[in-house]
């Protein structure tokens, strides 16, 4: 089973908000954020390595770290953790180095659901509605090629 | 194309195209290059005529493309006006997809060993303390 994600980016708005639910409970979704060996895991495309610089999730902490794709080719990223309340929220920066000086501040809600299960919020705003959809776009990208290699994939099989 | 019909109307021809199998291997196949209809036709079991009619549906949906090049009619695909199809936003959702089945993986224990934490809060506390009378 698979838990859907709503992405809403409204047209002509610099913000993205993504909405995903878990079937774990809250303390491991946060666990999940906060310990560096378990973010490199999961964060990032499919297929990309994660070198974290540095990780310290909590308030008044901060990260960087790159991303590099088969290719090779890498991706800095790094941020302040503003505000980090356990199993709660936290509020982070973030800018990709190949655009300097564009920080989107993010929040993220963890919320429980009981049963085990969670619902994390993610808000990112952008400084502009130009660097919104350029941050989009640059996903749009791989996300295109990938499609694509999943394509060749399911013909080769 | 002999009239210029709505984008609409173009995007209901190119998701009713792709809404079938063996065109959807076909422009797989495009997406690495131009092919003949004999080339396109080898991997199925179908008649050459019946990939040709497929081909035509793709064409007519503005999907692929086909030059002359001699004796070679060779289909293209028209990867802008695949392209124009999935809007932004569904690429973007895609990255995040794979990121958060990514972190169910880790969180269900099939990740990794480190990640199954849904026993570890309530546990550790209660070790310790069982330890430390």
């Amino acid at each position: 089973m698979t838990n859907p994600v709503t992405i809403n980016a409204p047209e002509g708005l610099p913000f993205i908000e993504i909405i995903r639910e878990f079937d774990a409970p809250v303390e491991a979704v946060f666990r999940a954020h906060r310990e560096p060996e378990l973010v490199k895991q999961w964060l990032g495309p499919n297929g990309y390595e994660m070198d974290i610089e540095r990780w310290d999730f909590t308030t008044q902490g901060g990260y960087r770290y790159v991303h590099r794709n088969p290719e090779g080719e890498e991706y800095r990223f790094n941020g302040t953790f503003h505000t980090v309340r356990d199993n709660e929220f936290a509020v982070q920066t973030f800018e990709f180095e190949g655009y300097p000086d564009v920080v989107a501040v993010e929040s993220m809600t963890f919320e429980d659901l009981g049963d085990g299960r969670s619902r994390l919020r993610g808000w990112s705003t952008y400084p502009s509605v130009e660097a919104r959809d350029g941050m989009v776009e640059s996903g749009m990208e791989i996300g295109l090629r990938e499609g694509f290699e999943r394509l060749d994939a399911i013909l080769a099989a | 194309m002999i009239y210029d019909p709505s984008a609409d109307d173009r995007l209901d021809r190119a998701f009713m195209a792709l809404a079938d199998p063996v065109r959807r291997r076909i422009i797989a196949r495009l997406s690495r290059g131009p092919a003949t209809v004999n080339e396109l036709a080898e991997p199925f079991e179908i008649t050459k005529q019946a990939v040709s009619k497929h081909i035509q549906v793709l064409e007519q949906a503005g999907l692929v493309t086909r030059t002359r090049d001699a004796q070679r009619r060779p289909v293209h695909l028209d990867a802008a006006q695949l392209e124009a199809l999935t809007a932004w936003i569904d690429r973007y959702r895609l990255i995040h997809e794979q990121q958060f089945r990514n972190l169910d993986a880790l969180l269900t224990g099939r990740g990794t060993d480190a990640a199954a934490p849904d026993t570890e809060a309530p546990n550790t506390g209660a070790a310790q303390e069982a330890t430390e009378p």
